[in-house]
């Protein structure tokens, strides 16, 4: 059987990936799940399955992309293998929905 | 020699069709709870649906009160319904609302009696009912037949990966076999309400949809307040989702690729003579939701859920599935399917439909679901405003 993704992404050019387990820092290969595209990413932080982590550097300010689409933004610079939450991303439709 | 039909239900008087055979006492209000927990002690197999409303509400939010309950009784799921009010109007309201389907109803109001004397006389005719009801046997039922529902809860981002879509792929089939589907949760499609409106059949439909989603985020909104924790909820955050757009298209994942065939209100049931998916306007809690989906005459409901909700409803069995390999394992016995195999690629999502309309014709065929073996029969109703 072949090996388990560590991550998946909805959608290729998606900006965040989803731990497929528990997941420790180092190089990770993943999967996007609509066009089935191998990927790679190196991860700066240990983080739990289900959570996020950058594919690439956002600016403060810049959409956060998930499933093809705007699900975010980034309230503080977000470097590329960066764990992605309530700390360093928010809302942009409920303004006051914030850490 | 003949072949098993694959699906079976109830048929009720007024042609409406179930998968479970309830009778029920139902409390028109808090007050009357006691009396209806009392009849259904006295003739075990009844069902006594509690609830914590119906005195001193008003106008809108007094319709949908009365909507829910009668839509309750009127469910497939139901045979008979004893109904038990504090004063003869309203509760003769809603037996009347009932009554119309041609099912047995009967209603006894508790003041100039009080309770013992009322448990007394409605334990007879419950028994009666009872009795009577245990004689309905199964006929052969199809999806255009059977309602079914759809609700998330306690998502996470294996929701979107994998209940969601896996539920996808059973709503998709319900809709092509001709059977109807609800969804709801209007303040959980915020960032993806576009992808909605887009599928709305005509404009009529796109217009009362957006409409009914524009109403709903202006109460919420003119609150100001911060809602992270509430929505996306404490769980949902602990699953890795961070805000309500992300949570949004998880939730939408599961809706499947037809298209939006009407928008219902609360607890509104659909025309019989239009199938298809149909939006409701609902709280995205799940107890709520379920019983307002419940009462517009859902018989089966699909429950995605990532950090493990344990949710049931007394008179709608609620399937739940999930694609989180640690909730599979640490909530086993809340979970009616497993799909973690999905986000390990062991099988693709055309397989994960395959074993989720197993489970669904199991549990239509008569298979007691984990929340009903649990016990789980969460009757919340949904209140609009402050009662008079």
């Amino acid at each position: 059987m072949a090996k388990v993704p560590d991550f998946l992404l909805h959608h290729d050019g998606d900006s965040v990936a989803v731990a497929n387990d528990d997941l420790q820092p180092g190089t990770l290969e993943g999967l996007s799940v609509k066009e089935q595209t191998k990927h790679t990413a190196v991860l700066n932080h240990a983080i739990p399955l289900g959570h996020k982590f950058a594919l690439k550097d956002h600016a403060e300010g810049e959409a956060i992309i998930k499933y093809g689409i705007k699900v975010g933004i980034a309230s503080q610079p977000i470097k590329k293998g960066d764990y992605v939450h309530t700390h360093n991303m928010r809302s942009y439709r409920w303004e006051a929905s914030r850490a | 020699m003949g072949s098993k039909p694959r699906l079976t239900g109830y048929r009720r008087p007024d042609g409406t069709m179930g998968i479970r055979n309830h009778v029920i006492i139902l409390p028109v209000d808090d007050l009357s709870n006691a009396a209806a927990e009392a009849v259904a002690k006295v003739v075990p197999g009844t069902l006594a649906l509690p609830h914590s409303y119906g005195r001193l509400q008003f106008g809108e939010d007094l319709e949908l009160t009365f909507r829910t309950l009668i839509g309750t009784g009127l469910n497939g799921n139901v045979a008979a319904v004893v109904v038990i009010g504090i004063e003869p109007k309203w509760t003769e309201r809603v037996a009347a609302g009932i009554a119309k389907s041609g099912k047995p109803v009967a209603s006894f109001s508790i003041e100039g009696k009080g309770d013992l004397q009322v448990i007394a006389d409605a334990a007879r005719t419950a028994q009666i009912f009872l009795q009577d009801a245990s004689e309905i046997t199964r006929e052969p039922a199809t999806e255009g037949d059977l309602i079914m529902s759809i609700k998330c809860g306690e998502s996470d981002t294996t929701s979107g990966l994998g209940s969601c879509p896996t539920t996808s792929e059973a709503v998709d089939r319900w809709v092509a076999a001709g059977g109807t589907v609800f969804f709801g949760e209007t303040s959980e499609l915020t960032g993806g309400e576009h992808l909605i409106a887009d599928r709305c059949i005509d404009d009529a439909c796109r217009n009362l949809f957006q409409k009914t989603y524009d109403n709903y985020i202006k109460v919420i909104e003119s609150t100001g307040a911060n809602l992270l924790g509430s929505q996306p909820t404490q769980g949902n955050i602990a699953g890795g989702l961070t805000t309500i757009e992300e949570k949004a298209l998880g939730n939408i994942a599961k809706t499947g690729s037809v298209p939006v065939v009407g928008v219902l209100a609360p607890a509104e049931a659909p025309p019989r003579n239009k199938q298809g998916l149909y939006f409701m306007d609902t709280s995205s809690a799940a107890a709520e939701c379920v019983t307002l989906m419940a009462a517009a005459g859902a018989v089966i409901h699909l429950f995605p859920t990532g950090q493990g909700n344990v949710i049931g409803n007394p008179i709608e069995p609620v399937l739940k599935l999930t694609a989180n390999k640690k909730t599979a394992a640490s909530m086993k016995e809340h979970i009616d399917l497993d799909v973690s195999g999905l986000l390990r690629q062991e099988y693709n999502l055309t397989k994960a439909g395959d074993m989720m309309m197993e489970v669904i014709e199991r549990t239509v065929n008569g298979r007691l679901c984990a929340a009903e073996a649990l016990g789980h029969r969460e009757y919340t109703f949904t209140k609009l405003y402050i009662s008079a």
